[in-house]
């Protein structure tokens, strides 16, 4: 067991992080050249100005029409983003984890704010289920692929409460909760998720061409 | 996951597409989907196909869904999926009976309005999805028959109608004839270079609704504006090849009106009343030929009544008294956002004007946009039952006592003709051009 710890917690957390910092890289880059060399016209009509007002108006919630119109999932979707966000980078756990071996911290969440943030992340990944379950026009949407991918971002937070609860089985659970949290990162960049990289620049294209070329709103 | 839902739908016989695929072998279909993904897209394509995470937010932007009771097959996120995302997905590795019904979906269950781009958070823009989707039937030889038509009419005459050189230079001329009788010293002044207004229309002005042209005349005569109309191929600015998938032929009408108004030098194209053709000149067939923004600059007729109103070179002598409603049309309102100036215009012709909602950038479509209507008889019940929501709207405003609808788009002309007659609501039709010529002061 202490063995398996040690490969998890060490030469594949690197390689984790080296496969997501990497990926986030490439594609981003095969992405922007692909667009050179085959879409010329994202280049020139992107506009800086336009971009980043689309961007804020479908950042910040209530800001977008549709956004108004599904309060409910506007705040949940919200909610949900920033806490995937917070929960790993500020956990008081993992603050002492960097301390301990980079001798580097930063400001951490009290645990029981922790606690609670993962536990709204966990409520707000029961929600999406539920929403690709029952809504008919989501579930005709989803594939195998989007429940596996919910599945990913939900695992290291459940077994991250079931460790740090200690309940039965927490030692192993803890060695599933790092490797959960290790493939969800390396996944980030190759599956949907990788959403999170092109948000930016689909959306800052399209209020560009609303923006600037078609003198429209796109929110 | 796909099929189901889809089969519900009855099946429509359309002889372009089906024996187009009846020439189809799965080879074929192969090799010219690679050429095309291979030769043809590149980042949008994929990011948009990979990125969409399949939420559904979507969906109730696009009329059709809404309009059939929220069946998951016309989400705009669904119809990728029945059709580029699974050929992207399979390798080109379809039937022609795949292709059959992707090109059906394609052609006449989107009518490209953006709308959705405006309910995605990412701005996945589905209509430039189902274009790409219409690109490879063009390339198969699937495309609705009666759009094809439209298109071997472009091909061969340069406009949409099939209209002869010598046939649009005598309508010009029949239509001035006329409207010499109201205003004796009118002209329509043709092939005159350096003027400051090239005006072109669209090829079913000369052939079905002249009096347009005549109304057009009265108003720039009256404005004293220095126009012309050239006399050679160009003048017609539609464009059905942009829907049909046809990209060489849409560069190559394009490149047509260009130069016709280049070799007249004048300063400016002024476009009648149509949302598609601008979307062509302003929009696709300019990028097509390389041009960032057209070379010349180009004024939708909107734009150009406001400019004439608002500077008072056309007066109104009494405003149209019964009320009427807006209805927006997408290419010039969430393609250029014209919506406030045509406002403007509407108040300054009209006493009371009637709001629909939802309006402006967030108008519903009329269903006929976006190629849907140049499918022809076939697919016409489909495309007015995929509507409700407008004739819905419709209905509201009549309530409250429109007698009117303006509508300054041929193509919502079209569209809203056939949901006003199907449903019964007694709303009259009208363009500005309408409205301007029954209002204005004219010389005596
Ligand atoms: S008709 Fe409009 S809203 Fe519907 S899918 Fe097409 S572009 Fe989107
Ligand atoms: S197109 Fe956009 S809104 Fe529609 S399902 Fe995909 S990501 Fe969601």
């Amino acid at each position: 067991m202490h063995a398996l710890y040690s490969f998890v917690a060490g030469p594949l957390l690197w390689a984790a992080f080296i496969v997501f910092f990497g990926g986030v890289v490439y594609r981003l880059v095969s992405m922007a050249l692909l667009a050179h060399k085959k879409d010329l016209v994202v280049y020139s009509y992107m506009s800086l100005r336009y971009a980043l007002r689309s961007i804020m108006h479908w950042l910040v919630p209530f800001g977008s029409l549709n956004s108004r119109k599904r309060p409910v999932l506007t705040i949940v979707t919200f909610i949900f983003h920033c806490c995937i966000f917070l929960v790993p980078i500020f956990l008081f756990a993992h603050v002492v984890l960097w301390k301990e071996s980079w001798n580097v911290s930063w400001w951490y969440l009290s645990e029981a704010t922790g606690d609670l943030l993962t536990l709204v992340v966990i409520g707000a990944c029961l929600f999406f289920l539920v929403r690709r379950l029952v809504l008919p026009d989501v579930k005709y949407l989803s594939s195998p692929s989007d429940f596996v991918v919910l599945a990913l971002v939900a695992a290291p937070f459940i077994t991250g409460f079931w460790t740090y609860h200690q309940w039965v089985g927490f030692r192993a659970m803890g060695i599933v909760h790092m490797l959960s949290g290790e493939i969800l990162l390396a996944a980030i960049p190759f599956t949907k998720l990788s959403h999170m990289i092109f948000f930016p620049f689909m959306r800052g294209y399209m209020g560009s061409e609303f923006g600037a070329i078609r003198h429209a709103r796109d929110w | 996951m796909v099929e189901p839902a889809a089969q519900k739908k009855p099946k429509i016989h359309d002889k372009g597409i089906e024996q187009g695929a009846a020439k189809l072998t799965p080879e074929r279909i192969e090799t010219v989907i690679r050429q095309f993904l291979k030769n043809e897209t590149g980042a949008r394509l994929k990011a948009y196909l990979e990125t969409c995470v399949h939420c559904g937010l979507c969906s109730e932007a696009c009329h059709f869904y809404l309009s059939n009771d929220n069946d998951p097959s016309f989400a705009p996120a669904a119809k990728v999926k029945q059709t580029l995302g699974e050929i992207v997905k399979r390798k080109g590795r379809v039937s022609p009976a795949f292709i059959e019904k992707a090109c059906e979906i394609a052609h006449t269950e989107c009518n490209l309005c953006r709308r959705c781009a405006m309910y995605c958070p990412f701005g996945i823009d589905v209509a430039y999805l189902m274009l790409a989707m219409r690109r490879i039937c063009h390339l198969l030889g699937t495309t609705p028959q009666y759009l094809q038509d439209t298109a071997h009419s472009h091909s061969a005459t340069l406009n949409q109608m099939w209209v002869k050189e010598d046939e649009w230079i005598d309508s010009l001329q029949w239509q001035e004839e006329e409207a010499q009788e109201e205003i004796p010293a009118l002209r329509i002044p043709l092939e005159k270079e350096g003027a400051d207004i090239f005006y072109s229309v669209i090829g079913p002005e000369p052939k079905f609704r002249a009096q347009l042209i005549y109304q057009a005349a009265v108003i720039m005569n009256t404005a004293g504006v220095d126009w012309t109309m050239p006399a050679t191929p160009g003048w017609d600015n539609s464009d059905m090849c942009m829907y049909s998938g046809d990209n060489e032929m849409m560069a190559r009408l394009k490149r047509a009106h260009f130069e016709a108004a280049m070799r007249l030098k004048v300063k400016r194209i002024v476009m009648g009343e149509c949302g598609h053709a601008f979307r062509s000149v302003y929009d696709m067939g300019n990028r097509a030929l390389g041009w960032r923004m057209p070379p010349i600059p180009v004024v939708h007729a909107i734009e150009f009544y406001y400019e004439l109103l608002k500077s008072g070179r056309i007066r109104i002598a009494k405003k149209y008294p019964t009320p009427v409603t807006i209805h927006d049309p997408c290419n010039v309102v969430r393609g250029r956002g014209l919506h406030e100036m045509l406002r403007y215009v509407a108040d300054a012709l009209c006493e009371t004007v009637v709001e629909m909602h939802p309006n402006r950038e967030h108008n519903y479509c009329c269903s006929a946009g976006g190629g849907v209507i140049n499918t022809g008889p076939p697919f016409k019940n489909k495309r007015v039952a995929g509507n409700r929501v407008k004739a819905e709207q419709l209905f509201r405003v009549k309530t409250k006592g429109v007698k009117t609808v303006i509508a300054p788009c041929h193509n919502c002309h079209g569209g809203l003709e056939d949901i006003i007659h199907v449903n019964q609501l007694g709303l009259e039709l009208k363009f500005l051009g309408d409205l301007i010529y029954e209002t204005m002061e004219k010389p005596e």
